[in-house]
């Protein structure tokens, strides 16, 4: 891609974006007054990959909902090797129920191929890795084709409940004490 | 600003209210913009959702039990109280400081509906709320949900319509209009039947094709069947200027009876199957359990080829596997507990065994003392057989010797006929009603959404009360009669023999006065004097000033005492003063009546809802 071969019209669409951004942004701006002052642009520092904590509350909240209506917690908490399938059985009728409709009512989850399981297909280079994991044979270039192993699931919506300031997400259930 | 932006239909129901808005500005003929506005509540402590019904219930909780923090409201308030979801499940583990069915406590006219009484079972120390102070709570909730989303077309400047049974009486709806009204929204407040706006939900819904779907002398019966009460309308196609018009020719009484009676008794049910077993539930169990029985219920009697659905109870505790109760709800169980307990194949003359409002004397709801639906519908029909025969285009379709008025299309509406079974079994009840009298079977109006319909139609008819649509006309669907003593002498030891004296005609169109009679009653000054007060929902002919001396329990019904004080000002207190009571519908559709003295001067309001004031 060469910026010289850039037309008229994108020019003109570039020096408007830029006017927009130089107001904007001061380091942008920066940048601009020393490639206007001749400058040949330093090679921008690569940001370091960082990772990051992601706060604890809307997890600590979403199990407090799977507690709630699907006692999940309590399921994990219990030693299954104790009871026979048909306990386990009666009791998993409460929790996926329950399960079923916090992921129904505050998650929209969709597929991430909409296609059959165990059909070929291909995917064109430049598909999301994140989206589409390769496993197996990873060799060559893209396009790839494969067997479609396993659909992802990918959420494309979420509400949860607006917490209120003070409340404390922690307690997934409070204990409860009957007078 | 004065002009409303936005018709508002507000369903405060027994157990779930919603809220519906028209946008007016951008709707246009049948195209119409609508929707249901979700209502932000409590689910948990400290946790507000956005959900479509506000569960219409109110808990009262002890100081201690949640933080002011764990009440907070997305409008920033943090009341005393919890409304909504929450309220529903707090109250669940601790019914003594729940309110629940208000609507049905406002209409009980064995309880003075203005006291302090909810919940009825709270102990001492717990501050109980009014019938009417807990419909205000709903109303303010709603209210405010709107306001935080629409600040620049706040609800009380919109046109609202609010939804009552249509068996709702004088003084119940007064007393709706009278909370509408202290919240505010009392400025552009008018009343609406319930099954008059599932009517115009279906005509919302069919965007104009109506028309073709009812004819010129159809009969459509309006059959709601809530979370708490039974309701019937029955709706005439008539034909005005060339085109087709609907009158609500008739109502039903109030019979309290609803879908939370079915799921309760379907717990019952199965509580004593576990009993046979050994296993005794405890209340919080048997929550869990009519809940359980509900799903089961609706997935039974929704796909005919599923024979049982397991029922989980869970544990109290913490330990779910073992403690969990687990059973089934078979197809025969559910057939045998509400098809042939609520729906029982009976004749076309079968009637209810006791009437629906029996005891006024007893603390509690008058739940209807026949669980059969089909008993209370066959005795409305029977009772409405003649409710056409004035009707122009009427006069010659009601066939000789129909012992009930026969409808040609019905119209569902309400939660319990999700279960489409309930709802097939009712069409298979009034078929075969129709075909022992030679009659065609009924079409079934197709379109409704069971839960909203009552909201959304509310809304349009908001919208089509600016002449955008059809209208449902109709008008009181009674009669209104006061008891005045005959002037027979006195017989020691009898009674004066009472006789009814029509105030008001069947049919009064909102905003419109009856005539004054010219038969006047005594007022003593300076004193309350209460009148007995009847309505009839059958006697469609009877003038202002009609006196009746005698009369069937069918066809009039006693309903509570109203009062009328005349202050003394420039009378002598004890003088009895000749007044003539004048009746009138008010704008927003409540009845008023006047005491009007004989030599002019100002009117006295007669006041409803006396019970508990002496």
């Amino acid at each position: 891609m060469s910026d010289s071969l850039l037309s008229v019209f994108k020019r003109l669409i570039l020096a408007l974006r830029a006017v927009g951004r130089i107001l904007a942004d001061p380091g942008f701006a920066a940048g601009v007054l020393r490639l206007e002052q001749g400058e040949t642009p330093a090679p921008a520092e690569p940001a370091r990959p960082a990772l990051r904590e992601t706060p604890p509350d809307s997890a600590l909240q979403l199990l407090a909902l799977l507690q709630q209506e699907g006692r999940f917690v309590d399921f994990l908490q219990e030693n299954v090797t104790a009871y026979s399938d048909a306990d386990i059985g009666g009791a998993a009728r409460v929790v996926h129920e329950g399960c079923r409709k916090v992921v129904h009512d505050y998650l929209q989850i969709k597929p991430v191929c909409e296609e059959a399981e165990g059909v070929r297909l291909t995917l064109p280079a430049g598909f999301d890795a994140t989206a589409v994991r390769l496993t197996g044979n990873v060799v060559g270039q893209a396009p790839f084709t494969g067997t479609l192993m396993h659909r992802g699931w990918r959420v494309i919506g979420i509400t949860l409940p607006k917490v209120a300031e003070g409340h404390d997400v922690r307690v997934l259930a409070p204990a409860e004490v009957e007078l | 600003m004065s002009e409303a932006r936005f018709a508002i239909g507000i369903d405060l129901g027994t157990t779930n209210c919603v809220l519906a808005a028209v946008d007016l500005q951008t709707s246009d003929l049948d195209e119409v913009v609508d929707w249901i506005e979700a209502i932000p509540q409590l689910t948990a402590p400290g946790a507000v959702e956005e959900r479509p019904l506000l569960p219409s219930f109110l808990y009262l909780p002890h100081p201690d039990e949640l933080r002011p923090e764990d009440r907070t409201l997305p409008w920033g308030e943090q009341p005393p109280f919890v409304v909504g979801e929450l309220a529903r499940s707090m109250g669940g583990r601790t019914p003594i400081r729940l309110v629940a069915s208000a609507k049905s406590w406002l209409c009980h006219p064995g309880v003075d509906r203005r006291a302090a009484i909810l919940p009825v079972e709270a102990p001492e120390e717990v501050e109980r709320v009014s019938p009417l102070q807990a419909s205000m709570r709903y109303l303010e909730h709603l209210r405010a949900a709107w306001d935080l989303r629409h600040s620049d077309a706040p609800l009380a400047e919109q046109e609202v319509v609010l939804t009552v049974p249509a068996s709702f009486d004088p003084a119940a709806r007064e007393l709706t209009a009278e909370a509408a009204a202290a919240v505010g929204l009392g400025r552009h407040l008018v009343l609406l039947e319930e099954p008059q706006a599932a009517l115009y939900h279906w005509i919302l819904a069919s965007r104009g094709e109506w028309r073709k779907q009812v004819r010129l002398g159809d009969i459509i019966l309006v059959i709601d069947l809530g979370g708490g009460t039974a309701d019937f309308s029955l709706i005439a196609v008539t034909e005005r200027g060339g085109a087709l018009e609907l009158v609500r020719v008739a109502v039903g009484d109030h019979i309290l009876l609803g879908g939370d009676n079915m799921d309760l008794a379907l717990a019952h049910a199965v509580r004593a199957k576990l009993a046979e077993q050994g296993t005794q539930l405890d209340p919080w169990q048997l929550q869990g359990l009519t809940h359980g029985c509900r799903n089961a219920k609706e997935i039974l009697l929704g796909d005919a080829r599923v024979e049982a659905v397991p029922v989980v109870v869970p544990s109290r505790g913490s330990r779910l596997i073992g403690g969990t109760l687990r059973t089934e709800l078979t197809r025969d169980e559910v057939a045998r507990t509400l098809v042939e307990g609520f729906f029982p194949m009976v004749e076309a003359s079968a009637r209810p065994a006791t009437r629906a409002r029996a005891a006024l004397t007893k603390l509690g709801l008058p739940y209807a003392q026949d669980a059969a639906m089909p008993r209370h519908l066959a005795a409305f029909l029977g009772r409405q057989v003649e409710a056409t025969r004035d009707l122009a285009g009427f006069e010659n379709r009601r066939p000789e010797n129909a012992s009930f008025l026969h409808p040609t299309a019905v119209l569902f509406n309400g939660g319990v006929f999700k279960a489409h079974s309930l709802l097939d079994r009712t069409l298979e009840l009034l078929d075969g009603w129709l075909a022992a009298e030679g009659a065609p079977p009924v079409r079934l109006l197709e379109g409704a959404d069971l839960d909203l319909a009552v909201a959304r139609g509310a809304a349009y008819y908001g919208y089509v009360r600016r002449g955008r649509g059809v209208r449902i006309r109709g008008g009181t669907a009674r009669a209104y009669y006061v008891g005045v003593e005959s002037a027979m002498p006195a017989v020691p030891g009898l009674e004066p023999p009472i006789h009814a004296l029509c105030i008001a005609p069947f049919g009064m169109e909102e905003g419109t006065q009856a005539e004054l009679p010219s038969q006047e009653v005594g007022l003593v000054v300076g004193e309350p004097v209460r009148f007995r007060f009847f309505g009839s929902s059958v006697r469609r002919v009877d003038q202002v000033g009609a006196v009746l001396e005698q009369w069937t329990a069918d066809e009039i019904e006693e309903l509570e005492e109203i009062e009328a004080t005349l202050p003394a000002e420039d009378r002598q207190p004890g003088e009895v003063v000749p007044v003539r009571l004048h009746a009138a519908v008010t704008e927003v559709g409540t009845l008023r009546l006047e005491a009007v003295p004989r030599e002019g001067g100002e009117a006295w309001k007669v006041e409803f809802d006396v019970r508990g004031k002496g």
